[in-house]
C-alpha cells in the first residue's frame, strides 16, 4: 500500500465561495495542530489555497485580505471523516451530495468519504464516474467514494475492482453489510495487491448477531430485545486480522463498538498486521443505557454498548490503537424512525455534533485531552492515503475555526443535512464550528458568525 | 397514572391501588348484575396485532362491565393488513376520542411510541417480548387472594414467598413483568431454564436468582410455569421437546403439596406441564383467569376513573374506596 501522498484536494468537490479568492487571515485565535507541532496564540494567513504563514498574534499584515478577528476562538487541523452515508444514488430523500458534504462542513469537516451500500449499490466503474461527476458539481467539500467488495453487495462475486480503482474510487467496502465468506474476503484481500486500495470493513457475524436489535447484556434482557453479543464484531475482526496477516494485506475496520474488538485490533497491530480501525462520536459517547426509553434515535448498528465497552474505546483511542474517529453519518427518513425499536432503521446521523458531542462529553470533563481528539478527528485521512489536514506553514489549507466557549441546543436551529435522526437531538452542547476551510476554500460559516453577531 | 406501559414505570402505591379495586370489583361480579356505569359513554379501543383468546377478550368484557363502548380492531383484515403504518392506524382511531387504547403488539416499546400519538389513556397488552403488565398484575391479584390472611388480615404483599419462574425466559413479556412485579411485592424471584433461553445479564435486570434445573425447586412457595413454543426447537434454543420435557416439565413428582402452580396460558399440555397438574389442586391457571377480569376493570377504573391517592396510605384503607354501584340499584 502506498503512503498517505494525495491532497485531499484530489477528491472531488465544486470549490469553496464563488467569487475572486481573497487571502484570508485569522487573527489571535489558538491553533491547536499535534501532528504540526503546533499550540498556540497565531495569525493563521491563507493563501492560493495553502496555509502561507502562521504569524505571531497581531502581526501578520496582509493588504486586502479577509481579516477574522478570531481572538478567544480555536483553529484546529480541520476533520475529516472516512464514513458517511450520503445516500446517493436512491434515496435522495435522505441525502444527497449537495447536504450531506453541507453537513460535513458545517461540522468541520473537509473532507469525507461516502460508501457504496447506495441503491442500487454503487458496484461499478460508470457508478462510481457517475458520483464523482456530481461531486464536482454539488460538493461543498471534497468527496470521496468507496465501491462495493462484492456485486451488487451480496458477498459472493467481486467487483470489478481494477477498472473501479481507474475510474476514481478510494476504496472498497461492503459497509452495511459484512462480508460473511472467509473465502470472498480472502480473495478480494489479495486483489487488494492489484488495486491498491483500502479495504474497509463493517465486521459482524450474522450468525451471532441474527435478528439483533441492540447489544446484548443487561439492558437487552430488562427489554425483552434481541441481542447484538460483542462476539459477532470481535470474532470476525479476529478473522479478517487472520487472513490480512497471511496475505500480507491492508484491512481498515470500521466502526469499532465492543472492549474485545479492541482488544482484537491491539494484538493485530502488535503482531504487524496492517489494519486501521475507526470509532464513532455516538460510541465514544453513549452506551446502551440510551435504548431504556425504546427511543430509536438510540439504533444502531453496532449497537451502543456497555459503559466498559465505552471505556475501552476511549482508551483505545488515546493509545492510537482506535486510528481515527469516523461518524458513520447514516441518514434515514422520519417514517423509518418513527416505528417501534425492533422495527426501525438503524443509524444516526453524526456530521454536524461530531466535535460538540466529543469535546463536551470527553473534552471538558478531562477525559481525553483537546490535542488527541483533534489528531483522531482529522485521522481519518492517512489510512485512505491522503495527507492528513495540517495547519503548517506550506499545507493546504484545511482548517476549522471553532468556539469551544459557544453552547448550543443540537437541532434547534434546524440542520444541513436533509435528516433529523440524531442521537444528540435537543442535547445541550459546547463547542461551535464557526468556520471550515476545505482544501484552500472557505467551505461554510456559521451563519451567526458570519453576519458578525457570534 | 396516565398509561399502563410497563411493570417497570409503577409505584407499589399504584399496583397497591389497582389490587385494592380490583377487589371491590370482584365484590361486584358475585352480585346478579355484575355491570356498573362507571365508563358509559366512553369509548376503548382494541388493538391487536398478534393472536390473543384471554387478554384480548378480558379487556373487552372488563369495558363493558364498566358500560364503555368498545371497538375492537384485530391486524387481520384491517387497514394494517394494507401496510398502514401504526402512526396512521392510531390517528384513525384517535379521530373517534377515545378514552383508552389497548393495544398488544409484536415489538417493544410499540405501546410507549402510542402515547405520543393519541390523547388517550394506553394500555400495554403486550409489547414484543418486553412487558406484558396486565398479565403481572392479575397474577399477584391471584397470588395476594390465594395466600391467604396474615395475622387475620387480607394480605397485600408477597414477603418472603419464593417464586420460580420456569421456562423459556428469554422470549417471554409474562416473566419480565412477573419479576418485576413480584419482587417489587416482596418475593424473591428465581427463573429457570436451559441457559440457552435464559438472558445473558437477567439478574442484573431484573434482580433474580438463575438456575439451571430443579433441582432446588422444593423451596417455591409457588411454581410458575411459561409456555414453551415449539419452534424454539428449529433455532436450536433446546434440542428436543423430549429433552426440555425430562428437564423443565413440571409434573406431580416434581411439584410438591404445598406448592401453588401458575401459567399465563394457553398451556401446552405435556411440554412445559404434565396434564395432571393442569387440572390438579395447586394449579391456579383458572383463577388467574377469573382474576383477569377484575384487575382489567381495576387498571381501566384507575386510569380513566380513579386519580392519585390522596395522601400517603391511601391505598391500605381500601375499606375507604367508595363501593361501585351496580347498575339497577340506585346511585
Amino acid at each position: 500500500m502506498s503512503a498517505a501522498t494525495r491532497p485531499i484536494s484530489s477528491l472531488d468537490w465544486r470549490g469553496g465561495e464563488a467569487g475572486p479568492e481573497r487571502d484570508l487571515v485569522l487573527r489571535g485565535a489558538r491553533v491547536l495542530d499535534p501532528r504540526a507541532g503546533v499550540d498556540g496564540a497565531h495569525d493563521v494567513v491563507v493563501r492560493d489555497g495553502q496555509v502561507a504563514e502562521l504569524a505571531g498574534a497581531g502581526a501578520a499584515e496582509v493588504p486586502g485580505a479577509e481579516v477574522v478577528e478570531a481572538e478567544g476562538l480555536s483553529v484546529f487541523a480541520a476533520f475529516f471523516d472516512p464514513h458517511v452515508h450520503l445516500r446517493t444514488p436512491g434515496r435522495e430523500d435522505e441525502e444527497d451530495l449537495e447536504t450531506g458534504s453541507r453537513a460535513a462542513a458545517a461540522g468541520g469537516f473537509c473532507g469525507a468519504l461516502a460508501m457504496a451500500n447506495t441503491e442500487p449499490p454503487t458496484d461499478s466503474a460508470p457508478d462510481v464516474a457517475a458520483l464523482r461527476e456530481r461531486a464536482r458539481a454539488q460538493a461543498t467539500v471534497p468527496l470521496g467514494f468507496l465501491a462495493c467488495v462484492t456485486r451488487t453487495m451480496s458477498g459472493e462475486e467481486l467487483t470489478e475492482m481494477s477498472e473501479i480503482a481507474d475510474a476514481g474510487a478510494v476504496g472498497f467496502s461492503d459497509d452495511g453489510v459484512p462480508i460473511r465468506s472467509a473465502r470472498v474476503m480472502r480473495r478480494a484481500l489479495q486483489y487488494q495487491r492489484l488495486v491498491d486500495l483500502p479495504i474497509a470493513l463493517h465486521e459482524e457475524d450474522p450468525e451471532l448477531s441474527g435478528r439483533g436489535s441492540m447489544h446484548e447484556g443487561a439492558v437487552s434482557a430488562a427489554l425483552g430485545i434481541e441481542g447484538i453479543p460483542s462476539i459477532s464484531e470481535s470474532t470476525m475482526i479476529a478473522r479478517d486480522a487472520q487472513i490480512a496477516a497471511f496475505e500480507r494485506a491492508r484491512v481498515h475496520v470500521q466502526h469499532l463498538s465492543a472492549a474485545e474488538s479492541v482488544a482484537v485490533v491491539e494484538a493485530a497491530k502488535a503482531a504487524g498486521v496492517a489494519v486501521s480501525c475507526e470509532a464513532s462520536p455516538h460510541h465514544l459517547t453513549l452506551t446502551d443505557e440510551r435504548v431504556r426509553g425504546l427511543d430509536a434515535s438510540f439504533k444502531m448498528n453496532p449497537p451502543l454498548r456497555t459503559e466498559d465497552d465505552r471505556r475501552a474505546l476511549i482508551d483505545g483511542l488515546r493509545a492510537g490503537t482506535i486510528d481515527c474517529i469516523a461518524t458513520d453519518h447514516a441518514p434515514h427518513s422520519s417514517d423509518e424512525k418513527e416505528v417501534p425499536f425492533e422495527q426501525a432503521a438503524m443509524g444516526t446521523i453524526g456530521l454536524e455534533t461530531a466535535f460538540a458531542a466529543i469535546f463536551t462529553e470527553l473534552v471538558l470533563p478531562g477525559v481525553l485531552d483537546l490535542a488527541t481528539v483533534v489528531e483522531r478527528l482529522s485521522g481519518g485521512a492517512e489510512p485512505f492515503g491522503f495527507r492528513a489536514p495540517r495547519v503548517a506553514p506550506g499545507a493546504e489549507a484545511n482548517l476549522v475555526l471553532v468556539d469551544t466557549e459557544a453552547e448550543w441546543e443540537v437541532g434547534a436551529e434546524g440542520w444541513e443535512s436533509r435528516s433529523q435522526n440524531s442521537c444528540f437531538a435537543g442535547a445541550r452542547l459546547r463547542g461551535r464550528v464557526l468556520m471550515t476551510v476545505a482544501a484552500g476554500r472557505v467551505a461554510y460559516r456559521q451563519r451567526s458568525f458570519a453576519m458578525g453577531v457570534a | 397514572m396516565r398509561h399502563l406501559l410497563a411493570i417497570e414505570d409503577l409505584e407499589r402505591a399504584d399496583v397497591d391501588r389497582i389490587m385494592a379495586r380490583a377487589r371491590s370489583f370482584a365484590e361486584v361480579g358475585r352480585r346478579d348484575i355484575k355491570k356498573v356505569p362507571t365508563l358509559r359513554g366512553r369509548t376503548i379501543v382494541s388493538l391487536f396485532y398478534e393472536s390473543s383468546t384471554r387478554t384480548s377478550s378480558s379487556f373487552e368484557l372488563a369495558a363493558k362491565r364498566l358500560s364503555a363502548d368498545v371497538v375492537a380492531v384485530k391486524s387481520a383484515g384491517s387497514a394494517v393488513d394494507k401496510g398502514e403504518s401504526l402512526r396512521d392506524t392510531i390517528a384513525t382511531l384517535s379521530a373517534y376520542a377515545p378514552a383508552a387504547i389497548v393495544i398488544r403488539h409484536p415489538y417493544a416499546g410499540a405501546a410507549n411510541l402510542v402515547t405520543g400519538w393519541t390523547s388517550a389513556a394506553v394500555i400495554n397488552a403486550g409489547d414484543g417480548k418486553h412487558e406484558h403488565p396486565s398479565q403481572a398484575l392479575l397474577d399477584a391479584y391471584t397470588l395476594l387472594d390465594r395466600l391467604g390472611a396474615v395475622d387475620g388480615r387480607r394480605r397485600e404483599d408477597l414477603d418472603g414467598k419464593r417464586i420460580w419462574i420456569v421456562g423459556d425466559v428469554l422470549h417471554s413479556r409474562v416473566a419480565r413483568s412477573c419479576a418485576l412485579c413480584f419482587r417489587m411485592m416482596g418475593a424473591e424471584v428465581t427463573v429457570c431454564g436451559p441457559p440457552s433461553l435464559i438472558p445473558r445479564g437477567i439478574t442484573e435486570a431484573l434482580g433474580v436468582e438463575v438456575a439451571h434445573d430443579l433441582d432446588a425447586l422444593g423451596e417455591a412457595d409457588v411454581v410458575y410455569a411459561l409456555r414453551m413454543q415449539r419452534e424454539r426447537m428449529s433455532e436450536s434454543f433446546v434440542p428436543s421437546v423430549r429433552e426440555y420435557v425430562a428437564h423443565y416439565q413440571i409434573d406431580s413428582r416434581r411439584l410438591g403439596a404445598r406448592q401453588l402452580l401458575m401459567h399465563p396460558g394457553p398451556v401446552n399440555r405435556g411440554v412445559e406441564l404434565s396434564p395432571e397438574v393442569v387440572d390438579g389442586p395447586a394449579s391456579l391457571i383458572t383463577a388467574q383467569v377469573e382474576s383477569g377480569l377484575v384487575v382489567r376493570m381495576a387498571i381501566l377504573y384507575e386510569l380513566l376513573a380513579g386519580g392519585e391517592p390522596r395522601g400517603a396510605g391511601a391505598a391500605d384503607r381500601d375499606a375507604e374506596l367508595p363501593a361501585p354501584t351496580p347498575i339497577g340499584e340506585p346511585a
